[in-house]
């Protein structure tokens, strides 16, 4: 088990310094020069900020040294939680405005995977077998994992919000309130909240049910079902060894579609103008704030990162084999 | 999953012919195949029939779908039919473009670590982890924000190099599976080197399985690219399905109600897709004859 988790955290630690590497290295070796463009570009913006820009940049991108030297700084920096000053909010450093926004895409993202993981499972595994059940959960799964995040968001608040006007279609909450602990603005909060949840949660939903039920097909085929009904055991008996062990792929897959994920939760937020990464992420990109989108990005990897290592976490549990030693789980 | 046929060596010909035997009997592969190609048809002769350029400026602003505006016009009286079947044609190149690179890589990773194995697949294997966990799209985000101008060979290029790992993972597991057979055996012992046993004997017995990986890696890059061009990083110039999507919320369509603008785009990317993913299904049963139905 020592070795299992040795492994992973390698993987997980290499890939921290891969993604910071890539992070300091796009910007340098970009075709073109994007320190002039990006100058040049904010030059419409306060005055000040371009001042603090160029600094900035000199400081950081520091030409007078050695690429090796500049490199090693960016890594001080990062560790000094240093990841510049924001351009569209200035001089709101930009860890701050990214600690602002992380909670909203939290709220969001945490819920919808676990409860579409969840309830996609038991639906696919369900519906595995079962002709009638089975004809229309598949189509509907095809059509919901091809859908892409922004469009249900879309559809689901122009049928709901605009036409059907159930709920709120923009923002975390009214514009009329202030954050603050109270019933009103957490009811608030949570009617805001509802359709973005919404979408996710289907758009996701579909995967996971298709997966299940594929697995579950296929370990009904397997030698042990085949022996357990040959023995008379009850279908619901054999059903629920063939879940316990359909699961485990699915928790892997869990950590494999993290990404996919993500990508929709920033999307979605976009579309219903959610406080969150998302809408900070669209921001940046509109006002050209590169260290906010940089920063962004290792905000992002490092959550990956650590949900990956939780999930990893959950298998030893799950999975004997794996705190065993034997083949289990593959790193 | 695995499509790996066991089958005699029968002469090549008959085995076409036994899979074009199911295959045009197989109804989730004819209908997916059917949704793409005329979808495709509509990209490559659209444009053809269309004389408006896509983002052109028109006298009807707003205008709901009509006989003269096949699906109505935009806040900047653009035909949105223009749009579309250009943007058809630039969400099958990045699907293309995207999709064929990524098999591409995986396939040399895939075939070379699972074939050789030792030092060369662990070495490769770390690798293809390490892409894995990075969440695409936020490398995407970066690496195109600091593209002056962007264009869908790039933006399908750049797919295309981040796409690979899980294809590579995939290819590995099976070229492990068939390395130790006796046929790549003989192979080895009649003296063909490295490429040629992976060329003439790995990759042939699992051709159906490679063409599967394309066609799911075709489908992920066209949803990644629709969302790239949503958060605003699509070709600067021309149009795309993902751009429509951006444009109408931009330009707050949904307030407004002109559901025509945003509902063609992001429909068809759930047809291309969706089609893809059940012909992609049956496929899977016209190769694999365990799962035929009965």
């Amino acid at each position: 088990m020592r070795r299992y988790f040795g492994r992973k955290l390698l993987i997980y630690g290499l890939t921290f310094f891969v993604a910071v590497t890539v992070n300091w290295m796009i910007p340098r070796f970009m075709p073109g020069d994007p320190v002039a463009s990006m100058v040049a570009r904010a030059n419409v913006a306060r005055p000040e900020a371009v001042e603090a820009m160029r600094a900035y940049y000199n400081n950081l991108f520091g030409f007078d040294q050695s690429l090796w030297q500049q490199y090693v700084n960016f890594w001080g920096a990062l560790f000094q939680g240093d990841f510049g000053l924001s351009i569209w909010l200035f001089p709101t450093p930009v860890s701050d405005v990214i600690l602002g926004a992380v909670p909203y895409t939290l709220a969001l993202i945490i819920p919808s995977v676990l409860l579409s993981w969840v309830v996609g499972n038991q639906f696919g595994a369900y519906a595995a077998r079962r002709k009638l059940l089975d004809n229309t959960v598949l189509p509907v799964g095809y059509v919901l994992t091809a859908m892409p995040y922004m469009w249900l968001a879309l559809l689901l608040a122009w049928s709901l919000g605009v036409i059907g006007g159930v709920f709120p279609v923009a923002g975390g909450y009214s514009f009329s309130m202030r954050p603050h602990w109270s019933w009103t603005f957490v009811l608030d909060l949570l009617h805001h909240w509802t359709l973005p949840f919404l979408s996710l949660f289907l758009v996701a939903l579909g995967g996971w049910a298709i997966g299940m039920r594929n697995m579950i097909i296929y370990e009904l085929e397997s030698d042990y079902s085949n022996y357990l009904s040959a023995l008379g055991a009850p279908s619901r008996l054999i059903r629920r060894y063939a879940f316990r062990n359909a699961v485990l792929p699915q928790i892997t897959g869990l950590a494999l579609q993290l990404g996919v994920l993500v990508a929709g939760a920033l999307v979605t937020e976009i579309v219903f103008a959610y406080p969150g990464l998302g809408s900070l992420i669209l921001n940046a990109i509109k006002n050209k704030d590169f260290f906010l989108l940089q920063g962004s990005f290792l905000f992002i990897v490092l959550g990956v990162l650590i949900a990956n290592f939780i999930i990893d976490i959950v298998y030893v549990v799950v999975d004997p084999r794996t705190r065993a030693g034997m083949a289990g789980a593959q790193a | 999953m695995t499509t790996l046929q066991e089958v005699a060596p029968r002469e090549r010909a008959g085995v076409r012919r036994e899979a074009l035997y199911f295959a045009v009997r197989n109804g989730k592969l004819m209908t997916g195949l059917g949704i793409v190609l005329a979808l495709l048809l509509l990209g490559m002769i659209g444009p053809l029939l269309v004389d408006a350029a896509p983002n052109q400026y028109g006298p009807q602003p707003m205008s709901p779908p009509s006989g003269e505006y096949w699906l109505g016009t935009t806040t900047f009286g653009q035909d949105i039919f223009a749009q579309f079947v250009h943007g058809l044609r630039s969400t099958f190149a990045v699907g293309v473009i995207g999709g064929g690179i990524a098999a591409v890589i995986g396939m040399v990773v895939g075939f070379v670590a699972g074939y050789l194995g030792g030092i060369v697949d662990e070495v490769l294997n770390m690798l293809t982890n390490i892409i894995l966990v990075i969440p695409t799209l936020a490398v995407l985000l970066i690496i195109n924000a600091y593209l002056g101008i962007r264009s869908v060979a790039v933006q399908g290029l750049f797919i295309g190099l981040t796409q690979w790992p899980w294809a590579a993972r995939a290819i590995r597991a099976q070229t492990f599976s068939l390395r130790t057979r006796e046929f790549v055996d003989l192979a080895r012992m009649s003296g063909s080197g490295t490429g040629r046993i992976i060329a003439r004997e790995v990759a042939p017995n699992m051709s159906s399985y490679l063409f599967m990986t394309f066609i799911l890696l075709f489908g992920g890059s066209v949803l990644i690219a629709s969302s790239l061009d949503f958060i605003g990083l699509g070709p600067t110039e021309g149009v795309s399905l993902g751009l429509m999507l951006q444009n109408s919320t931009q330009w707050s369509a949904l307030q407004l109600g002109m559901w025509w603008w945003f509902v063609p785009p992001g429909a068809a990317i759930t047809a291309i897709v969706g089609a893809l993913y059940v012909a992609n299904v049956g496929l899977d049963e016209v190769f694999n004859p365990k799962l035929r139905e009965t």
